[in-house]
Order: structure tokens, then sequence, then C-alpha cells
């Protein structure tokens, strides 16, 4: 894939027919998966809301939530933003239509079978990893057709340097790979039903090896990737430091790989593996935060801007979650702190500071940028997605602050004594003073959700007052100046 | 640096190939020393596989999600052991496939529930959980008590897990179905002597009752904690 002379100026056009139909499933998985997430966050505060049916009970509908807003949601707008930019980035057309539609209907396609498993209860057990043997070999087969459509691209590319976005989506494809081929390794007993090759505390650490990595190389470098790529874009600005994004990305990639076993501290995981883990997670912050201020200090300048455009206030409020979860997350690392934390709502705290704010705002930032560009229009209402910034805010602050008081309400009472040496309480007086601050939480994610139904509305208002258009290749370079400081 | 790296931008390949590199070394280092250095997961006397009842047992589990909500895994702490028996070790999750520690307490912990308490317990508990401990928010299992228990894939399953290393002998796999009943019948029998009504040996909460009283117990600690 090796830079070669550009073609004479080609009549070719973008394929952005694949990108609007990326775009379209990700509101409407993202409004599934959230749907799914208030449910279950309900099924907490009040047993009843499963309706007492196998089919919606708690233990079933939280995989649906959290593989519906992995996959589904976060997926899709991964691959919007991907056969998007890396268009533009390489001066072509994405290298195979056919390639592309496979790829989009093939993973809307396992999104649905898996939907319809893990309701039905056919599931491997592990976070995550749920998708049962026929899937997992489904998902490997679309993720080799992306990858293959992906490379094939870069290597028909018209720009001779691979720019930043670029090398966040080379590391995304090729890491998601590895772990997902590790992690699913197993001997079916039908197709759906199947026994992982790993056991016991080997299949721990390779979970969470897993886990740890879906966050980092599922739910970051793409959207690193994005956040260079739209940002930039949307500030009209270059990004801030081409030194810092070389640092930080290589730092990154490198780094987050040895930092699983953080989810395993005080477990019968062997403890060097655990100090390990440990350390490294604490280094993480340091490139995790280059990635942060790289994007934040391409503002510098553009302040006055952020007030007045809500496309670069979801992105500030992304960076800052960012931010925010990256310190915390090496916080929880530290084994002092895991110890009160692990197996509290801390932890499902912390997961939303960075689901919620990090890669939900940054989703929303890039759509309302993207989808009047793909029908060649404006957008429908800054206003209301002013409003959706709001209401999305509070409610990432409502469930965020409602987790860590429950989260360590919980800790400390697990451990308390009593003067005669006994535990002061029983577990289920532990549950059951949670109820109210599951309300507010469930509260926030109502008002969350109703941000992104305002989204959606605004965007397909914005698609109706334009045209689709695919928009012909330029033959010029139209980059250098305008995305990057050389 | 940054005239090197300019250059490097424009090799796709070997930008790629370096990637790929790096990803990789983390991984290695920590995954295979555990495979290759034993004292890793030191091996416990009495650690036996699942019988066949227990194995569709902690399918059930499985297949139900209870590790959403229950963790699996005892740390070393006072309290923990106060609350919940010995800590957790290695050796304990030799023939788990897969593993199932948990990240979140929604309810307690169950490594150490095995014996903790009777099978009508169980029973009752997985049909309305809010009769044996009020104001708890776990679900009702009843369809448990009404689906009849699926063994046609067990001998399947065992072969399986065989290959895997998990220790079954070929008289095991082939008495599954024997063994299944036997043991189910020990279940019934103590229910009925427990006073509960209508309990049928063929039904999934039979199993799911089977695993749940095995779990945490190959290492005799409740027999040594009797005075
Ligand atoms: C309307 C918004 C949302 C609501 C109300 C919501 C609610 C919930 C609830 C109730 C749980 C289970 C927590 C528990 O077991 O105690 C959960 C788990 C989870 N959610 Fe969400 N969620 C929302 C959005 C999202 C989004 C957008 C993402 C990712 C992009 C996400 C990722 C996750 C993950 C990864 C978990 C598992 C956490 C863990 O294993 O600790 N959620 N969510
Ligand atoms: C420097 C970066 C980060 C570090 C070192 C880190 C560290 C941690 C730690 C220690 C836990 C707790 C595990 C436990 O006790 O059970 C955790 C859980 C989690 N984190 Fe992070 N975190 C980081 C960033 C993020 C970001 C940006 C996101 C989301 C986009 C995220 C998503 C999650 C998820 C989904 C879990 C829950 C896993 C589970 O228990 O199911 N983390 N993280």
């Amino acid at each position: 894939m090796n830079y070669t002379d550009p073609a004479p100026v080609s009549a070719e056009n973008y394929d952005d027919d694949t990108v609007r139909g990326f775009v379209f499933f990700t509101m409407f998985w993202g409004a599934v998966g959230m749907l799914a997430g208030l449910w279950a966050a309900l099924e907490l505060a009040f047993w009843q809301c499963n309706l007492e049916s196998p089919y919606l009970t708690f233990g079933r509908l939280r995989p649906l939530h959290t593989n519906a807003v992995i996959f589904a949601f976060s997926g899709n707008a991964i691959f919007a933003s991907v056969y998007y930019s890396v268009q533009r980035l390489c001066r072509t057309r994405t290298a195979s239509d056919l390639l592309s539609k496979v790829h989009l209907w093939g993973w809307q396609l396992i999104i649905v079978l898996d939907a319809v498993c893990l309701l039905s209860g056919f599931t491997d057990g592990k976070e995550y990893a749920e998708p049962v043997f026929i899937v997992d070999q489904l998902i490997t087969l679309i993720w080799v057709v992306f990858g293959v459509n992906f490379f094939w691209t870069l290597a028909r590319r018209r720009e001779k340097h691979l720019y930043v976005a670029i090398w966040f989506y080379i590391a995304t494809i090729i890491t998601i790979a590895v772990l997902h081929l590790v992690n699913n390794l197993s001997i079916p007993v039908t197709l759906f039903k199947s026994y992982i090759v790993w056991s016991g505390v080997q299949d721990a650490l390779i979970q969470w090896w897993y886990g740890h990595n879906a966050v980092g190389f599922l739910l970051t470098t793409p959207f690193l990737g994005m956040m260079y790529y739209y940002l930039p874009k949307a500030a009209e600005k270059p990004v801030y430091s081409y030194r810092l994004s070389i640092i930080h990305f290589w730092s990154l990639i490198f780094i987050y790989i040895w930092a699983g076993p953080h989810h395993l501290l005080y477990t019968a995981l062997p403890d060097w593996a655990q100090t390990l883990g440990m350390c490294f997670s604490l280094m993480l912050l340091a490139p995790s935060w280059g990635g942060m201020l790289n994007g934040l200090l391409t503002l510098k300048g553009a302040y006055e801007r952020v007030r007045t455009d809500p496309i670069l206030k979801f992105f500030v409020v992304a960076l800052t979650f960012y931010g925010m979860s990256t310190f915390e997350g090496p916080m929880l690392s530290i084994r002092s702190v895991s110890a009160l934390g692990h197996y509290t709502d801390w932890i499902v705290g912390h997961v939303h500071g960075g689901a919620l704010g990090w890669v939900g705002f940054t989703v929303f930032a890039v759509f309302y940028w993207l989808v009047p560009r793909l029908y060649g229009t404006r957008l429908y209402s800054t206003k209301l997605a002013t409003i959706h910034f709001w209401t999305g805010t509070i409610g990432i602050v409502l469930y965020m602050v409602s987790m860590w008081v429950t989260g360590v309400t919980q800790g400390l009472m697990w451990r308390a004594f009593s003067q005669d040496g006994s535990l002061t309480y029983s577990f289920i007086e532990t549950t059951k003073i949670l109820f109210p601050y599951y309300l507010v939480r469930a509260l926030g994610g109502a008002l969350y959700l109703a941000g992104l139904l305002m989204m959606v509305y605004n965007l397909v208002q914005t698609a109706r007052s334009g045209r689709a258009t695919n928009p012909p290749v330029p033959a010029e370079s139209v980059r250098p100046s305008r995305l990057e400081q050389v | 640096m940054k005239k090197d790296h300019r250059w490097l931008e424009s090799q796709g390949v070997l930008m790629s190939v370096l990637v790929t590199v790096l990803v990789l070394v983390g991984g290695l280092v920590e995954i295979v020393p555990l495979y290759y250095v034993r004292s890793s997961v030191p091996p416990i006397e009495g650690v036996k596989p699942y019988t066949p009842l227990e194995l569709e047992g902690r399918d059930i589990y499985v297949r139900e999600g209870c590790y959403n909500c229950h963790s699996q895994m005892v740390r070393p702490f006072r309290d923990e052991t106060e609350r919940y028996g010995p800590y957790s070790k290695a050796g304990e999750f030799v023939y788990d496939h897969p593993f199932q520690f948990g990240s979140k307490r929604t309810g307690p912990d169950l490594h150490r529930v095995g014996a903790k308490y009777p099978d009508s317990w169980h029973y009752y508990h997985m049909l309305d959980p809010r009769q044996i401990v009020p104001g708890s928010v776990m679900p009702k299992y009843s369809w448990l008590h009404q689906n009849k228990l699926d063994t046609s894939l067990t001998k399947k399953k065992m072969q399986v897990l065989r290959k895997l290393g998990v220790p079954y002998t070929p008289e095991e796999i082939e008495g599954a179905q024997a063994a299944m009943q036997a043991q189910a019948g020990g279940i019934y029998d103590r229910l009925r002597e427990q006073k509960v009504e209508n309990v049928q040996s063929d039904r999934e909460i039979i199993a799911l009752i089977a695993y749940l009283q095995r779990l945490g117990g190959d290492i005799h600690w409740r027999e040594a904690q009797q005075p």
C-alpha cells in the first residue's frame, strides 16, 4: 500500500451512500440500546419492570444494552465516520462498493441475530463477548471485509501521507481482530452453544485483556481518530500539535494492552500480573491526557465560537469527560482504591462517564457536522442541537453523581464492622438504601435518551431539506494547509 | 523525529506492521506465562469437574446471565471472608469454561454459597426472591420450576469439555444420564423432606440447585469449620 503516483484526475465520486446507511443505523440502534439501558436501570429500582418474562430479566437485558450500545451504536458510528473521512483523507472512493455493502448489511444482520440470541438466553457468558459461536464467526467475517476494504482504499490513495486519524483507525482494525479471535476461541456444541478453550483464571485474564482493550480500541482509538478528523474541520483550525499526536499515538496503543488486569485486582490472578496491570494503568494517564489536550488546545483562539456552536460544545464536553474517565480509571487501578470501588456502582459510573460523555458526545458532535454535508444543506435547527447539548449534559451529571454516591455507599457499608466485631449490615440492607439514587440515575438516562431523540428529529429534518449527494473526488490536494501543521 | 515520522506516514504497510507488533507485546508478556509457569495456578487437591447435572445447572446460570449481578470471587479482605467464606483461590476454577467471576455485585457473591442454605431455600428463592429476602430486587425465575431440563446435549457437552482438558472419563460420559437421574433424585428427596410440594425431579431448577450447592465446596471449608 505504498504511495504511487496519482492517477490522472478521475471522474470518480465519493461513496457517501454507505456513510448515510451507517449514520441511519447508528441513530436507530442508539435509541434501541439506550432504551434497553433505561429499562435495565428501572428494573434495578422496580424489579416488576421485567414483566416477569424470561426474555426481559435484568440478566438478559443488560447484555443486550451493552452489546447494542457498543457494537451497534458505537460500531456503526465508527464505520460511518471512517468511511467518510478515509475517502477524503486518501482522496479516493472506497475501494469496493460490494465490500461496503456487505459490511453495512452484514453488520446489521449480526446485530439483529445477536439481539434475538441474547434475549432468548443464548450467550457465551463473558462481558461484551456474549455473542454466541455462530455470531462470533460472522463478526470475524465482516471485520475482515471491513479491513480489506479499508486497507485496499489506503493502497489506492492519492495522498502520500497517512493523516493521524488513519493511524488510529489502523490500530483499531488490527487490535480488535486479535482480541476478538483470542477471547472467543471455543469449541462448539451447537452453533449457539460452545465452550471457551480457556478456563478459570486464564479465561479471566484473557477476558479482561479483551474487555479493557475493547474500551481502548473500540471506544477510544477510533473516537480519537474521529476527533482528529472532525474537530479541526468543525473548528476550522489545524491540530494543535503534530509532535504530540505522534507521541501520544504510539505510547497509547503500546500501554493500553497491558492494563487489563486492573479489572482483577485482589482476585485469584497471580500478583505479578496484577502489579503489571496497575503500573501500566497509571502510565496510561499520560498518553490519554495527551490526546485530550491536543483536542482542547486545537480550539485555542476559537473559544468565542464554542459559545455559539453546539458542535464545538459537544466536542469540548466529550474531551473533558475523556480526560475525567482517563483520570478516574488509573485511580481505580490503584489496589487500595479498587478494593473499595470494585463490584460497586462506582465502576458503572466510571463506565458511563466514558460512554455517555466521551463516546456519545463525540458521535453527536460528528453527526451534527456530518449529516448536513451528506445532504448538501444546513443543520435544520442549531437551537434544538443546543438544547440537546444541555439535556444530555445534565443527564450525564445526574447519572454519574448518583453512581458515585451509590458506589461509595455500597463499598463502605460492605466493609463496615460493629464494635463487637461482626458485620454491621446484611447484604440486603446495602441494596435497599440505593433505591432513591437509582431513580436519579434513571432520570439522568431518560434525559440523555431524550436528547438523542432530539438529534434524530433534527437530523431527519436536515436530511429532508437537502438531497443525498456523492460529490466528485477533487483533482488537487486540499489537505495540508487546513488540517495539519507540517 | 518529525521528519522520520513524516516518512513513516507514507509507508502504510510498515506502519501497520509496527502497530501489530506493539499491541501484541503486552498481551503475550502477560498471558503466556500464566500457561507455562505452573505456580501461577497452584493445583488444589479435591477440585473436581462438575457432575453432568451440575454442568447443566451451570449452563442455566450462564443462560440467565446471573453473572450480571453476582460475582464468584471472594477477595482476601476480612469483611469478605466474614460475609462469604474463605477467599477464592486460582486452583478452584480450573474447570470453569467460561469463568464467572463477574464484575458487579448487585446481589451478594456466590462463590461460597454452596451448602450455605438447604435446597428448599433455593427452590423458594428462585420462585419468588422476596418471599425469602424481603426487599430484594432479583427477578422471579418461576419458569425454571416449569421447564423440563433438556439433557439431549449433555453427553456432547462433556465430550467437548474433555477435549479442552476436563478429565471426564469415557465411562462418566456414557453414564451421564443415569448419574443425572441419581443426583436429581437425591435433591428431589431432600426437597420433599423439607416439605416442598409439587416438585418434579426433571425440572431445570433441580440442575440449578445442584450447581449452586456445589459452589466453593471443593476445599471442604464448611466441614472444617464445624466444631
Ligand atoms: C440512556 C442511557 C443509558 C442508560 C440509562 C444506561 C444504563 C445502564 C445500566 C442500568 C447498566 C447496568 C448497571 C449495573 O449492572 O448495575 C448499564 C451498564 C453498561 N452500560 Fe449503560 N446506559 C446508558 C447508555 C450507555 C452508553 C451510550 C454506553 C456505551 C457507549 C453504555 C455502556 C454500558 C456498559 C459498558 C455497561 C456495563 C458496565 C459494567 O460492566 O460495569 N451505556 N448501563
Ligand atoms: C486511562 C484510561 C482508563 C483506565 C486506566 C481505566 C481503568 C478502569 C478500571 C480500574 C476499571 C474498574 C474495573 C473493576 O474494578 O471492575 C474500569 C472499568 C471500566 N472502564 Fe475504564 N479506564 C479508563 C478509561 C475508560 C474509558 C475512556 C472508558 C469508556 C469509554 C472506560 C470504560 C470502562 C468500562 C466499560 C469498564 C467496566 C468493565 C466492567 O466491569 O464490566 N474506561 N476502567
